[in-house]
């Protein structure tokens, strides 16, 4: 067996479903019963984050877990009826455009009373408010662009050419104190948060869990591809003006110069990378496959109903005072120097 | 990579888009008004057309339609 100790930690089961998943992972019991999968509400916590250690163990795993397990058949079993459920409710709660024209249109356009996170955050947010939203988003960004280079050799000319640049950029251009994930764990340490990969995975809400599960998805089924294209795309083209606010409010609670910089950044990063992910990764993929097209409609869409109903639990959150973190709240668990 | 060593021996490309920046393979150097240069070393650089971009020249999407929900 090949245990690797550096590894996280495994969270706290949220229901029958993780519990089981956990418990085989450690050797300890049966995978979940059928049933049990099928009565988890599929947005909740125990369905969501069965999945996301299911997902978690083609990143880094777990402490303790054997890293063997990744393709394990009964496992993947489980994973593959857990994925059925979620992605069978986004298809279904989805409204998606009738063309990957009018669905790039929604995005491509600045609301001038736009009410979301970054909303929210850049007007009225308060350090706490920041530091409870870097530590939700620790989840992704502490492997920004990792999903999406699964969809690399999926990918042919234009498409995996362009994809291949964007990625590049995501990695730091071959400079590691440049990669978006270092620099994110710079914003983390100007926050006084821990920036141990996997840290909150304990404290993540289960519609963070869902973003992040999102992408495992569409990046790890070479059927999705055309899916991943589209998320992909959505999250650059929404990035920079969200990113342009994120910076005002790391600017307003003087979170620091990294946490400035890391918004400022992607600021800039995105605004390239929108134009070569729809001119040369969406035109050269429908160019190639243009069946996608429908599938890659679907990837923009269903990227902003999973961001739409994180927005709505940490705003309805934040609003009646409470904090969206499972765990104690940040400020009795660290102190910012 | 756009910085291969083939790159120097074709002209730099640069898309122009009708609303939106000016996409130029990097790096660049950039020269602006009073005299100051600036530089980026990305493997594409997005230049403000529209004059909007706080973060003048390089493109901040301050170009996109403004819109009432």
């Amino acid at each position: 067996m090949d245990h690797d100790r550096r590894e996280p930690p495994l969270p706290s089961a949220r229901g029958p479903v993780s519990a089981a998943v956990q418990e085989y992972l450690l050797g300890a019991g049966p995978l979940p019963r059928h049933e049990a999968v099928a009565g988890a509400d599929v947005y909740g916590d125990d369905l969501q984050l069965a999945l996301y250690i299911c997902y978690e163990l083609h990143y880094r795993g777990f402490s303790g877990v054997s890293s063997e397990l990744e393709w394990d058949p009964a496992l993947l079993r489980t994973r593959a009826v857990l994925e059925h459920r979620f992605l069978s409710a986004l298809r279904t709660d989805t409204p998606v455009h009738d063309s990957v024209e009018d669905a790039l249109a929604g995005l491509l356009v600045e609301p001038v009373d736009g009410t979301g996170l970054s909303h929210f955050l850049s007007k009225e947010g308060e350090l706490r408010h920041v530091r409870e939203y870097a530590a939700q988003r620790s989840l992704y960004h502490l492997k920004e662009a990792d999903p999406h280079a699964w969809v690399l050799p999926r990918l042919w000319g234009r498409a995996k050419a362009g994809m291949a640049a964007v990625e590049f950029d995501e990695f730091g251009g071959g400079r590691p104190d440049r990669v978006h994930a270092h620099l994110f764990a710079e914003l983390m340490t100007d926050l006084g948060l821990d920036t141990t990969y996997g840290y909150y995975l304990e404290a993540a809400c289960a519609e963070m869990l869902a973003t992040v599960n999102l992408m495992s998805l569409l990046g790890l089924h070479r059927s999705l591809r055309g899916a991943l294209v589209g998320h992909f795309a959505a999250v650059e083209i929404t990035s920079s003006p969200g990113s342009r606010r994120l910076a005002e409010a790391m600017r307003r609670t003087g979170a620091g110069p990294a946490a400035e910089h890391f918004y400022d950044e992607h600021v800039e990063a995105d605004a390239v990378h929108e134009q070569v992910v729809r001119h040369e990764v969406i035109g050269g993929l429908l160019a190639e496959e243009p069946h996608l097209a429908p599938d890659v409609a679907f990837g923009i869409d269903v990227t902003g109903l999973v961001e739409d109903r994180l927005a709505e639990r940490l705003l309805r959150d934040w609003t009646d005072g409470r904090s969206s973190l499972r765990t104690r709240s940040l400020s009795e668990i660290h102190h910012i120097s | 990579m756009p910085n291969s060593p083939s790159d120097s021996d074709r002209p730099r490309r640069i898309r122009v888009q009708h609303r939106g920046p000016l996409l130029v393979e990097g790096p660049v150097e950039v020269e602006l008004e009073d005299g100051s240069t600036v530089v980026s070393d990305r493997f594409r650089v997005a230049l403000c057309t529209c004059r909007r971009s706080r973060r003048y020249p390089w493109c901040d999407t301050s170009h996109r339609e403004r819109t009432r929900s």
